[in-house]
């Protein structure tokens, strides 16, 4: 529109229009956690915005180094907190392959379990905060709604809310009670049943809505994949890529569920697939609950776990994408390195490409559609 | 001596009417949002429903810290408060409340209003550029390329009522609705008129000058206390004035079926328009500058000027 941008071409002689830099962050309502962004801006148009993090930088892959292994579970929660089953079961499942451990059946099924789960939680809070970023207040207190129950289930199982430390290596650190399934059965049908079809009348069916995410922050095929994106952001632009299928672990071949993907790679097709992505973990949670075997929930312990010599690179699919974890063991009890590969931190960089001359609004749009979390991003 | 008097006396009742609308329209707010998100709203801090709590804030709200930011526009940035509160105020003597129960009843109300509305873009203008801060800035370049372009929609829609009724004095157009209102001819003035209303309110879904994830604060980011408490002050002195101006233009004012006083009717309604725009404020995304430049300039000003035609057209021809 020229009510809000100038260029240079249009100006009047002896006017003058000037670039403004705006810190966006680290304190700001839409940065999801600590992040700056310094937005070059002409009016209403962004010229350039480069993200800067480091603000809740924790020096994890050093500090890990002095550690036992089994002591870097409950620390990986902290790098996705929004996601942190998924951190556990990823660097378990690390740990667990170089130390030789062998996993019983029970395990293996909860653990699909709770990521499942956790991906609802953690789509749930997307839900709300993108809605946010819209400017939409109510989509957020839905998502809260449905999210403290998940936690409260969480916690009724694990212990804790957001940081678990449930997962040990070899297993879980305790089962869970027919009862809780039971009201775990409760919260898919109420999501179902209720919520989900709230969640997309008040949000994702809004006129405004569509307006808002149809066509912006477009991503193609090609650029994805050359930016390491994964997760929905990828599978937005139609690549089917997901870990659980493609690279199946635990026992993610046993089970039956869509990949859902877009077709336009924009802000609308990212929001979609995750609300499909709800649709999906519930199946795929009602299919453990079905199939789940009894048994011990965790491998006969050993006095300490030592990692064989070597090096291997655990992946999943956390709700946010490929998180990773690469162990270099040199047989000692710690860790010789230990890489940690987050989503989200590849999908930071795609933020100067996604909102170079855009609208301000659309950058905030397009800052939310990442699923950001600065957890992970600056470890 | 008289006179003045009389001023004062209006002035006062004005102000008290002013103050407790907002005070009751922010407790409504409130409320009205806690129970479309499933919460109960403000409940503890006393009277039925919670409903002390704007005067808790009030009491909050006076007793902060004067906060003035670093190198603000000293004059322009103290005023704007001031000069954005006074036309939302202004505005409330030319409102019939009833019949004769108005202050001052002008033979040119409609643009005795209309204009001084636009008073309320210069405070906000004011604001965004004393408070040296960019967001503020952002914020103020916003709310005036908004409340411009959808003043001009807002007039344009009330157009056809003046047509209709033959009246810019805003007691003969009540008095013109006895029989019927004009909502049902002018149906389209009216969704333009309250679309308008919206926009030049800052509500979302055009609440674009304030847009809280984006602006953070918008053009009142660097106030705080008092002086901030004006411009939601002033907020809601509009909104309720919007509202009571498209009762008194197409619901027909303080004419109503049953025997209940004028003023009762001309509150209802106006209560429940006032209601309508929380419950849109509570349910809808932000549109984008663009998309508003568009709605505004494109799609409501077009059909505005159709409903002008159309009230022409059939005055011209049954007349």
């Amino acid at each position: 529109m020229a009510s809000t941008s100038t260029t240079a071409g249009e100006q009047a002689p002896g006017l003058q229009s000037q670039l403004m830099t705006l810190n966006l962050g680290p304190q700001h309502p839409s940065t999801h956690g600590v992040l700056r962004v310094v937005v070059t801006l002409d009016g209403e148009e962004v010229v350039e915005a480069q993200p800067d993090i480091g603000y809740l930088h924790r020096n994890f892959e050093k500090i890990v180094e002095g550690w036992a292994l089994p002591g870097v579970v409950p620390f990986s929660d902290r790098n996705d907190y929004l996601a942190a089953i998924a951190n556990e079961v990823c660097v378990c499942d690390a740990i667990e392959t170089l130390g030789e451990v062998e996993l019983p059946d029970r395990a293996k099924w909860l653990r699909v379990l709770f990521a499942e789960l956790q991906r609802i939680i953690s789509h749930e809070l997307w839900y709300g905060a993108f809605g946010m970023d819209l400017g939409a207040f109510t989509p957020f207190l839905y998502g809260f709604r449905d999210r403290e129950t998940g936690y409260l289930l969480m916690e009724k199982a694990t212990g804790a809310r957001m940081l678990y430390a449930y997962n040990r290596i070899g297993g879980l650190r305790n089962d869970v009670t027919d009862a809780w399934l039971k009201e775990l059965e409760g919260y898919l049908d109420f999501m179902e049943k209720q919520a989900f079809p709230e969640y997309m009348k008040l949000l994702i069916e809004n006129e405004i809505f569509v307006m808002r995410t149809k066509g912006t922050g477009q991503l193609t095929r090609e650029q994805a994949i050359a930016w390491g994106a994964s997760g929905p952001v990828l599978r937005s632009t139609g690549l089917p890529w997901d870990l659980r299928k493609k690279r199946p672990y635990l026992v993610y071949d046993q089970l039956e569920f869509d990949v859902p993907t877009g077709t336009n790679g924009d802000n609308y097709d990212r929001a979609m697939v995750r609300m499909l992505e709800i649709k999906e973990s519930i199946k795929i949670i009602r299919q453990v609950l079905r199939r789940l075997p009894d048994g011990p929930v965790l491998a006969k312990a050993r006095a300490a776990v030592r990692p064989r010599v070597g090096e291997y690179y655990a992946r999943q699919e956390s709700p946010r994408g490929e998180v990773g974890v690469h162990l270099v063991s040199n047989g000692r009890p710690n860790a010789y390195r230990l890489k940690w590969r987050a989503p989200t931190f590849s999908h930071l960089q795609l933020v100067p490409l996604m909102c170079r001359g855009v609208k301000m609004a659309d950058m905030i749009a397009n800052l939310g559609s990442l699923d950001i979390v600065m957890g992970e991003v600056d470890r | 001596m008289n006179d003045v008097l009389a001023a004062v006396l209006e002035a006062l009742a004005v102000l008290t009417y002013v103050a407790l609308n907002a005070f009751v329209l922010i407790w409504l707010e409130r409320k009205i949002a806690g129970h479309i998100q499933r919460r109960i709203g403000p409940l503890r801090v006393g009277g039925p429903g919670g409903s002390l709590q704007s005067l808790a804030d009030g009491i909050k709200l006076f007793s902060k810290e004067d906060f003035r930011p670093g190198g603000r526009d000293g004059i322009i940035w103290w005023l704007a408060p001031l000069v954005s509160m006074t036309p939302a105020v202004m505005v409330f003597i030319a409102i019939p409340f009833g019949q004769h129960l108005i202050i001052h009843d002008m033979n040119i109300g409609l643009i005795y209003i209309t204009s001084i509305t636009s008073f309320g873009l210069l405070g906000v203008f004011m604001a965004g550029w004393g408070s040296n801060n960019k967001y503020s800035l952002l914020g103020a370049m916003r709310a005036g390329a908004q409340l411009f372009s959808y003043e001009i929609p807002a007039i344009l829609s009330t157009i056809g009522v003046v047509l209709a009724a033959g009246s810019l004095s805003l007691e003969t157009i009540v008095a013109k609705q006895s029989a019927h209102w004009f909502l049902f001819p002018q149906i389209l003035g009216f969704i333009v008129f309250y679309v308008a209303i919206l926009a030049e309110t800052n509500r979302t879904p055009f609440d674009l000058a304030e847009a809280e994830s984006e602006l953070v604060g918008g053009y009142f980011t660097e106030y705080s206390g008092i002086r901030w408490a004006m411009f939601p002050f002033a907020e809601y002195g509009t909104l309720f004035t919007g509202c009571a101006l498209a009762t008194t233009l197409f619901l027909g004012g303080w004419h109503g079926p049953l025997f209940l006083p004028g003023w009762v009717w001309f509150l209802i309604k106006t209560y429940i328009l006032v209601f309508i725009a929380m419950w849109i404020r509570w349910t809808l995304p932000r549109v984008r500058i663009d998309q508003l430049m568009d709605l505004g300039w494109k799609f409501l000003i077009p059909l505005s000027l159709i409903n002008i035609l159309g009230t022409g057209a059939y005055i011209a021809l049954v007349r």
